[in-house]
């Protein structure tokens, strides 16, 4: 039962990162119907302005201040924002009206050229930082095992779901969140409505920077080792809980990557640990078989 | 046709040369390679200072067989492509020895292509088993074998901490695979069972979920087989859930780095590794000679220095550079006296006593036990 617990908090601090990068994902696949591969090294981004920050603050050595933190966090969403801003002008809106294919191939240049550049810029050591948030609280004891909830796995869980609800109002409450909705629908129709098309996808993208940044720099408090590497993986699995969510829902994005950190603690928990991605791969596979839209995702209607 | 006969003419020239070279009294030509660039571009460097002063002190002996020694240093980025087409480059240059390489994944690559050309090569740095076990008459190396270590680690864990419960974890690559059964075999024979076998997945940083079976198992000791990022955060997550284990590892334990991102969390991390040939009676000179330069034959300068005198030490006894003949020579006479004390070789190529022993984390460095 602790044991149990225990392994609960890993999987949901663990699938709260990915529902944070798989929102990006599912957000630009709503709007412009494409899968920006790039996503994945956004966040990379995010996870390294993160630690760029701390170790101006100088507070790299241990334990930060909560104002240090939001500083960190607040220049990690601004100057990651500008990345997405960046990668959608630069390697997307050129190409909009192509064929379909080419935005994805841009799309994974974008994402071998975001890698490499911060491998030449800094190095392709791995990144280390001191235990930034130390300490947690005990949960239960029982039988000699400690269940351990720490500061970090807690500040993920509120910023994550603090961030997402401020999402969710300024998509279906703000005249912003209406535009996004109404291009998601229908770009051209709605730019026939007086709607700046370019300008809310740029917003998206921008929006969704900033949220992998988020993802990032929790990823920095809780893991303290980064790596320009770290972007393929997070990226991967982000993308797939997007698709197992029901890829273009937002809800679907954070109920799939709660399943797939879930899926991933617990199979390493009670199974063997070197077989968890074939688990949480094999999961999404058959949900795609029964659900060909994913878990929330809607059936797209064939326009005539 | 002009063209084409001129570069016959110019090929042919190029063939013929280098044996010409190796006929008349000219230098032999001994080579280095190693990563010279990349991520372990440090060991490489320590092979090159080790190469270069190993060459330069024999010379100043007057070299082997009263011919000097010319050193060719190749760069193999620790990439088995680059290592293999670095073989050929020096083949071609018809190179009597190569001291090299470091990563057992360029060597094993590398030891076929030399294998083929007959050069002789000896590692100082390859651990992995295969390099020698697969690889032919030509292969030898002066640092220890994983499976040795293992049974070091292995031994050591049975004695020491026979009252705990041990875990063994591993990445599933040839290297930490490899180490960790060893280890595994060896602490069963002695009669010590582990608690908990598994393995993880290299790449990732959530190792939490691991971390907390190894809580519910209660395990006192973790033995690692895997590189130093892995176990510098398996370790690090540990003690945030609040198990206060032990970390054993291998030699890819041994660098700066690890403690970088353990931090407090490594203190007390043990690991196997050679013993450091820098306090050894027979390296006394030669260390004193580099640190006169203000050199600091760390890591494996020393290994590359014992290497290329070994070889020497051969060649002189058997009267010549060919690589069968020095190979042979290597195995069944000896021990060969070099810096790094008194070593032979098996029929395999591998030194005969392992010398595997344990260093300590502390406070950011690590020392012999």
């Amino acid at each position: 039962m602790a044991y149990a617990l225990q392994q609960l908090i890993n999987g949901v601090s663990l699938g709260m990162i990915y529902g944070l990068i798989a929102v990006g994902y599912t957000m630009v696949y709503g709007i412009i119907g494409m899968i920006n591969f790039a996503h994945g090294d956004v966040f990379m981004v995010g996870a390294f302005v993160s630690l760029i920050t701390v170790l101006l603050l100088g507070i790299g050595g241990g334990a930060a201040g909560p104002g240090a933190l939001l500083l960190v966090l607040l220049a990690a969403m601004a100057v990651t924002a500008l990345y997405g801003w960046t990668v959608e002008r630069v390697a997307y809106r050129p190409l909009r009206g192509s064929f379909r294919l080419a935005p994805l191939i841009s799309a994974i240049g974008m994402s071998i050229l975001l890698q490499n550049y911060v491998q030449v810029a800094q190095g392709a050591r791995v990144k280390p930082t001191g235990t930034l948030v130390p300490g947690g609280v005990t949960l239960m004891q029982s039988e000699g095992f400690n269940v351990q909830f720490s500061y970090v796995q807690m500040l993920i869980c509120v910023v994550t779901l603090g961030v997402l609800a401020g999402f969710t109002l300024l998509v279906t409450r703000t005249p912003l969140g209406r535009a996004m909705r109404a291009c998601e629908q229908d770009r051209k129709m709605a730019a026939l409505l007086g709607i700046d098309t370019d300008r809310i996808i740029s917003l998206t993208f921008v929006i969704g920077a900033a949220l992998a940044a988020v993802a990032g720099c929790m990823y920095l408090l809780r893991y303290g080792v980064i790596d320009f590497y770290i972007g393929f993986l997070a990226g991967v699995k982000a993308f797939t809980a997007a698709v197992l969510g029901g890829i273009g829902s937002l809800p679907g994005a954070v109920l799939g990557g709660l399943l797939i950190g879930l899926i991933e603690t617990f199979w390493s928990a009670y199974f063997s640990a070197q077989y968890k991605d074939v688990a949480a791969f094999s999961i999404l596979i058959l949900t795609l078989v029964f659900m060909p839209t994913g878990l929330l995702g809607r059936q797209e209607v064939e326009k005539v | 046709m002009f063209t084409r006969r001129l570069m016959l003419g110019a090929a042919a020239s190029g063939l013929a040369l280098p044996a010409y070279a190796q006929n008349r009294g000219n230098p032999i030509r001994v080579a280095c390679a190693g990563p010279m660039t990349g991520s372990n571009a440090a060991a490489g460097d320590q092979m090159k200072i080790g190469a270069q002063q190993a060459v330069a002190d024999l010379n100043a002996r007057g070299g082997v067989l009263g011919r000097q020694l010319a050193l060719s240093i190749e760069d193999d980025a620790c990439d088995p492509r680059q290592a293999v087409s670095v073989a050929n480059k020096l083949a071609g240059q018809r190179v009597a020895m190569v001291a090299g390489h470091y990563c057992s994944g360029s060597s094993i690559p590398a030891s076929a292509v030399y294998r083929e050309e007959g050069v002789l090569q000896i590692s100082p740095a390859s651990t992995n088993p295969k390099y020698t076990d697969e690889g032919g008459w030509n292969t030898f190396r002066v640092c220890g074998r994983d499976d040795q270590q293992g049974q070091v680690a292995g031994a050591y864990i049975a004695r020491v901490f026979k009252e705990k419960r041990v875990a063994v974890l591993h990445d599933n690559s040839a290297y930490g695979k490899g180490l960790a059964d060893e280890t595994k075999k060896a602490m069963n024979a002695a009669g010590k069972q582990e608690s908990i076998y598994s393995a993880y997945t290299p790449g990732e940083r959530d190792y939490s979920a691991i971390v907390s079976r190894l809580k519910q198992e209660r395990v006192e000791v973790i033995y690692v087989g895997g590189y130093y990022t892995e176990a510098g955060l398996i370790i690090r997550q540990a003690k945030e859930q609040g198990l206060n284990a032990t970390l054993i590892g291998g030699d890819a334990l041994v660098t700066n780095e690890f403690w970088s991102i353990t931090g407090a969390a490594g203190e007390g991390s043990l690991m196997t590794f050679s013993s450091d040939p820098r306090k050894r009676a027979t390296a006394a000179s030669v260390v004193q000679g580099f640190r006169a330069r203000n050199v600091d034959p760390e890591g494996y300068v020393l290994y590359t220095y014992g290497a290329m005198q070994i070889w020497a030490a051969a060649a002189a006894k058997a009267q010549s550079v060919d690589a069968r003949k020095v190979a042979d020579t290597l195995k069944r006479q000896g021990p060969w006296n070099s810096v790094l004390g008194s070593t032979a070789f098996t029929p395999k190529g591998d030194v005969t006593v392992p010398d595997y022993v344990f260093y300590v984390w502390r406070n950011g460095t690590y020392a012999e036990m």
